[in-house]
């Protein structure tokens, strides 16, 4: 089945194909479409999901977190401030290891109020405990929402997991997009079947008491390995998925990097431009390759460190300003990880399409040239930078 | 499935559960929680009519009841809050300094 559909009412369809249990339904642009197709899907009975309506998005996380120990499916949808006032409920629902599945559709944080495109509000939350999953265009936002729940459910991971989309540029552009059939999704996905949960009759259970010093440590560790074992998971269920849709996906995705010697690593939608500016390159003889980063967390650090070991001079490039004074927080990852190679690439870091400014072609191209540079000098240069912001010459 | 009563502070982090959920009810009765208390209600069982207005002010049901008389403080969990001694209109209940009853 293919169809025109945007970024959201994508993952809206998916959800009407999964038919979950509860939504927790608070709008904020540019997320708001879903829970407002959804609605659509509720009121025409299509679903029997409870929706709930809440008065903000501290509450719609609370009703998903709620609803999840209770033994219910719960999924959620939203956006930057939306997501900034979760931020509360996302350490619960993590740390109460609550597979509860969101949306985020991604957009730059106040202040000054921006309704744009950019990483600052997902990577605001990177640190919460939940699993990150980016995509690049309307099919994978789709494909991904699919995949969330057998990766987030399995008894090894039990992690809430965060599948994200490009504010805008994804979740309203229209796109072509091949769907699967509702029963191949329901088999996929499967149903929900904790083995404790707050309505299993046979035994009470408590969910989320305080833990003492004695206990915490050790329950953070816990909620740590779950993350590392998760990276596996996901691998398993990209190949299941692979072999229902025909479309396949690993932790990042490898872009003409076979004998590439000039990369940049970036994350969502820039990567279609980034294509073309390196096709464009490859042309012109340019070793250039591109790595874009799907899965945030768990980090894939290794697996990166391994697909940059064989190039010069890497641009990392972060559609947020993590303020660190050093580089954004895709970069600070991917240098870190780099760092257990013997030898390792030169390594730049650009801050580059805060609050939807556009990342064109040339820009990608006089990056590539930057590195072309830093490959035959050995210079560096400044490591940390922003693109595409009026500046008067220095 | 691990009962609470097997978790103590020895207890290695494979044995615990996730998130530490608790997979049964009334688990406080197994903890000496009492031992956080820094002061400590006295009971004197003289001046006490049995009015029962401490027992649901007490925030831990700390104060059992038995045939319609209050009994000796539960001080394994009670948290030396003080609301008791309050609520008491017969001063049969005062606060003293530190963990023990004294």
């Amino acid at each position: 089945m293919s169809n025109c559909f945007s970024g959201n009412e994508a993952v809206a369809y998916a959800m009407k194909q999964i038919n979950p249990d509860v939504m927790g339904a608070f709008p904020i642009t540019p997320s708001t479409e879903i829970p407002e197709y959804f609605a659509q899907y509720v009121a025409n009975g299509e679903v029997n999901t409870e929706y709930v309506t809440v008065e903000s998005e501290h509450s719609s996380m609370s009703v998903c977190i709620a609803a999840e120990a209770a033994g219910a499916r719960s999924v959620c949808a939203t956006s930057s401030c939306g997501l900034a006032l979760m931020y509360e409920m996302l350490y619960v629902a993590a740390s109460c290891r609550l597979p509860i599945t969101l949306a985020c559709v991604t957009r730059a944080l106040s202040g000054p109020i921006n309704i744009n495109n950019d990483h600052s509000d997902s990577m605001g939350a990177r640190d919460t405990g939940w699993i990150q999953i980016y995509a690049e265009n309307n099919q994978e936002a789709y494909d991904n929402f699919i995949m969330a729940m057998p990766i987030g459910e399995t008894a090894s991971v039990r992690l809430p997991v965060m599948t994200c989309m490009d504010g805008f540029i994804t979740s309203h552009a229209v796109e072509n997009i091949e769907f699967l059939d509702t029963e191949v999704v329901r088999k996929f996905v499967g149903e929900y079947n904790p083995e404790n949960y707050l309505l299993k009759k046979e035994n009470p259970l408590a969910v989320g008491p305080y833990d003492i010093s004695a206990y915490y440590m050790e329950h953070k560790v816990l909620e740590a390995e779950a993350m590392k074992a998760a990276k596996a998971r996901i691998l398993e269920v990209a190949d299941e998925f692979a072999k229902i849709s025909g479309r396949h996906y690993g932790l990042f995705e490898e872009y003409r990097m076979e004998d590439a010697e000039l990369a940049m690593v970036l994350i969502g939608s820039s990567a279609g431009t980034a294509k073309a500016a390196v096709d464009q390159l490859r042309e012109q003889g340019v070793k250039a390759g591109l790595i874009k980063v799907r899965v945030f967390r768990p980090f894939p650090g290794e697996e990166l460190a391994q697909a940059l070991s064989k190039t010069k001079a890497v641009a990392v490039m972060d559609k947020s300003e993590g303020f660190s004074a050093n580089g954004g927080p895709l970069f600070a990852e991917t240098r870190s990880a780099l760092y257990d190679l013997k030898q390792r690439p030169h390594l730049i870091d650009i801050v580059f399409g805060l609050g939807g400014r556009d990342l064109k072609t040339e820009d990608v191209e006089n990056i590539f040239a930057r590195l072309a540079d830093i490959a035959a000098t050995g210079e560096t240069g400044p490591v940390y930078t922003h693109l595409g912001q009026r500046q008067r010459r220095k | 499935m691990i009962h609470a009563k097997d978790i103590n502070e020895q207890t290695p982090l494979e044995d615990l559960t996730p998130g530490g959920e608790i997979y049964e009810a009334g688990t406080a009765r197994d903890f000496n929680t009492g031992s956080w208390r820094t002061d400590t209600p006295i009971f004197h069982a003289e001046k006490c009519k049995h009015c029962m207005l401490c027992v649901p002010f007490c925030p831990d049901s700390a104060i059992p009841v038995k045939d319609g008389k209050r009994l000796e403080f539960d001080y394994l969990h009670c948290k030396g809050c003080g609301v008791c001694e309050t609520a008491c209109p017969f001063a049969a209940i005062t606060m003293v300094t530190g963990g023990e009853p004294k």
